[in-house]
């Protein structure tokens, strides 16, 4: 699915991404952990397509293709979503607006019928049970006036209704209550199958409590230092990262 | 004198200028005579060069009689909207196309030229009181003119519901059109109206309008005033607004502007008596090489008055747009409020903006706000509109939607904020799309 090798990538003149390997198949849900700074914001966005960064070298294969070619928009109609780790707020663009015209420029690009009012209000009614969205939340503006806990919320109503094939959450648990991990949680589970493949970026264990990561990685300073199975994580937790970052050193 | 007036002065001696107004046209010609067109050494009008006004040979003669047909005017009705109607073509009247009768008691709406002979009492009292032919040549240059333009009277304690719609129509204008469309409208003490004034142009000619506007609000009167401003883009307009305000009375302006080659708006507020509200928002649009230039002047003449004025600007190709909001706060009107705020959008690196809010405090009690922003579209926003797969245009354009319709969504009459959103979305370049995006 996903086939990330020797990735470097720079914000002017400063190198953030130093030689980044990854590897996702279809089906698994990797962590991403990794001290502040790292750089797994800066893999997100790349993979996103925002722009601003050059990448240096290294290649990125999506599904066979070549993801760095394409637009963001490419990416999303190609089934790539990212969950902002800060989403931004778009005061007068109506959040249902907004995720009617990506479900139906998705569903074009596929060869499929756009769907009309009737049919996207179902599959929006449906889903919003799933996250458990507050209804006045959906026709405002995009986030305008959201909490942080409801804006982490809409990035996980907007995936669940496009149902993304590789899904990067850049820490949708920071800022949330324990309530709306455990919803946020089995809305991620809820969209897992084998054909589907999640990236968490997250600093704590406790969402993997929820969503039983398949790989854990640790990204410092530009690399993956550090891949292991979920205990890894349980480690870390115990331990930090000083002592991978000894290890690898 | 100069030479280039010439043909107006031609158009002032065929004009038949024999009622009880005949001298203060004649004086008004005299002073146009004297000053002549403005120039840009003027503070006034530093940035905008009306030369290109100046050296057409523009006329209000118009050869041939030029019909309009109703289908052609209900493109551009307001629909489903019962409102009491006023149509011009090129500067003349239209009684045809106009709804004039059965209007209700205590509203008088009847073409400027009727209204010097029906309500000469009215008119002697407050035509040419606020608008000050001193201020601006054009000024002058109307009044020398005022024969058609539409008069409104409510009386006293009079709410008017259904919308004045005045229709200023463009057509077939030969290239050389002049008109000066001069219009009153005077508020008696607790009444109540919606006005709207557009100005069209119905082809791409070039013309010249020059349109000047008297608003006289008594105590605790209420007038909201639209202006649409859909000229010819070959066109210039100049338009002149002046409202003088009574106790507690409440003036609300909305001012678009979209169309015109060469465009000049003017708003005079004068906050005459204690407790005077006005409210001043202006959207323009432009693109190509239009040249918009928006000048507004509230005078804080007493205390306890209130201004805030909200002004965008969408500029995109090599289109210039001023933005000038001068607030004067007299000696002793204290306990003022004055919130000015002009936001502009630059879609295009060859598009210019001069934005410049002035203020002038007399008195010391005072709050006063003012703030000019310009920019770019927002890049975080234009990208989270793509990761959720919204085109680049598209995005592009919505976000340039939302922009201006921050302004429009604040009009709190539907028909006319539809209408207008319709007009906003119809400028940009994905038009279809964002209209896929919103109706609904
Ligand atoms: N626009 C920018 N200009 C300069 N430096 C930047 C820019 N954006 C990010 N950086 C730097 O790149 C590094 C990696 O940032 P990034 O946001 O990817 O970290 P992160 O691993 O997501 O951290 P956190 O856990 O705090 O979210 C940081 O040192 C950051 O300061
Ligand atoms: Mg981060």
């Amino acid at each position: 699915m996903l086939n990330i090798q020797d990735l470097h990538a720079k914000i002017g003149n400063k190198e953030i991404l130093k030689g980044l390997n990854l590897s996702v198949n279809a089906g698994e849900v990797h962590a991403i952990m990794g001290p502040n700074g790292s750089g797994k914001s800066t893999l997100a966005n790349v993979l996103a397509g925002r722009n601003g960064y050059d990448v240096t070298k290294g290649t990125v294969e999506y599904e066979g293709k070549d993801l760095l070619e394409l637009a963001p928009e490419e990416r999303a109609w190609a089934g790539v979503f990212l969950a902002f780790q800060y989403p931004v707020e778009i005061p007068g663009v109506n959040n249902v607006y907004l995720l009617k015209a990506a479900v139906n420029a998705v569903r074009k690009y596929r060869g499929q019928t756009e769907l009309d009012a009737v049919e996207f209000l179902g599959l929006i009614k449906e889903k919003m049970k799933i996250v458990k969205m507050k209804e006045d939340l959906l026709n405002r503006s995009v986030n305008e006036g959201f909490s942080g806990g409801e804006k982490k919320r809409n990035e996980i109503f907007q995936m669940s209704v496009l149902e993304p094939k590789l899904a990067i959450l850049d820490e949708t648990d920071s800022g949330l209550d324990i309530d709306a991990l455990k919803i946020v949680s089995e809305g991620v589970n809820s969209l897992r199958n084998e054909e589907r493949s999640i990236i968490l970026v997250t600093h704590y264990q406790r969402l993997l409590d929820y969503i039983k990561p398949d790989h854990v990685h640790v990204l410092s300073n530009g690399k993956i230092i550090k891949s292991g199975g979920p205990d890894l994580a349980l480690e870390l937790e115990e331990k930090g990262y000083d002592w991978i970052k000894e290890e690898a050193a | 004198m100069s030479t280039d007036i010439q043909n107006y002065i031609s158009d002032f001696d065929r004009l038949k200028n024999d009622d009880w107004f005949a001298n203060s046209r004649q004086s008004a010609l005299n002073l146009f005579k004297d000053t002549g067109f403005p120039n840009s050494r003027l503070e006034n009008w530093k940035y905008t060069d009306v030369r290109p006004i100046k050296k057409k040979s523009f006329s209000n003669v118009t050869e041939a009689a030029v019909s309009v047909s109703t289908e052609e005017i209900n493109t551009i009705r307001f629909d489903g909207l019962d409102c009491i109607e006023v149509v011009f073509i090129n500067g003349v009247f239209s009684k045809e196309h106009s709804s004039l009768d059965d209007l209700d008691n205590g509203l008088v709406v009847e073409n400027m030229l009727d209204a010097l002979s029906n309500d000469q009492d009215l008119l002697a009292k407050h035509l040419t009181k606020y608008a000050d032919d001193k201020v601006s040549p054009f000024t002058a240059l109307n009044t020398a003119f005022i024969q058609n333009g539409t008069f409104i009277n409510v009386s006293a304690n009079t709410v008017i519901e259904k919308p004045i719609n005045i229709l200023y129509l463009a057509k077939d204008s030969n290239g050389s059109l002049a008109t000066h469309p001069r219009n009153l409208i005077v508020m008696g003490e607790g009444s109540e109206a919606t006005v709207i004034e557009s100005y069209i142009g119905l082809d791409d000619a070039n013309y010249f309008t020059n349109a000047v506007t008297e608003v006289a609000l008594s105590s605790s009167a209420i007038l909201k005033h639209y202006k649409i401003q859909q000229e010819s883009l070959n066109a210039y307009h100049i338009g002149n607004l002046n409202v003088m305000q009574g106790k507690d009375s409440k003036f609300e302006s909305h001012s678009i502007s979209l169309g015109g080659a060469l465009v000049r708006n003017d708003i005079h507020g004068q906050l005459a008596a204690e407790g005077a509200e006005i409210i001043m928002n202006g959207l323009y649009m432009t693109g190509d090489k239009q040249h918009v230039d928006n000048h507004t002047r509230v005078d804080h003449l007493k205390p306890h008055t209130l201004s805030t004025e909200n002004y965008r600007g969408v500029l995109n190709g090599k289109s210039r747009a001023v933005f000038n909001g001068k607030v004067i706060v007299h000696k002793d009107a204290q306990k003022i409020e004055a919130h000015q705020n002009n936001a502009n959008l630059l879609l295009s690196d060859d598009a210019e903006i001069d934005t410049k809010p002035e203020l002038e405090i007399y008195a010391d009690d005072v709050k006063c706000t003012h703030g000019a922003t310009v920019g770019q579209l927002d890049q975080n926003m234009l990208f989270y509109l793509r990761s959720r797969a919204i085109d680049e245009e598209t995005a592009r354009s919505l976000l340039t939607y939302a922009f201006a319709d921050e302004l429009i969504s604040n009009i709190n009459f539907a028909p006319i904020r539809n209408r207008l959103e319709r007009l906003v979305i119809g400028q940009l370049p994905d038009a279809a799309l964002i209209r896929e995006f919103t109706n609904e």
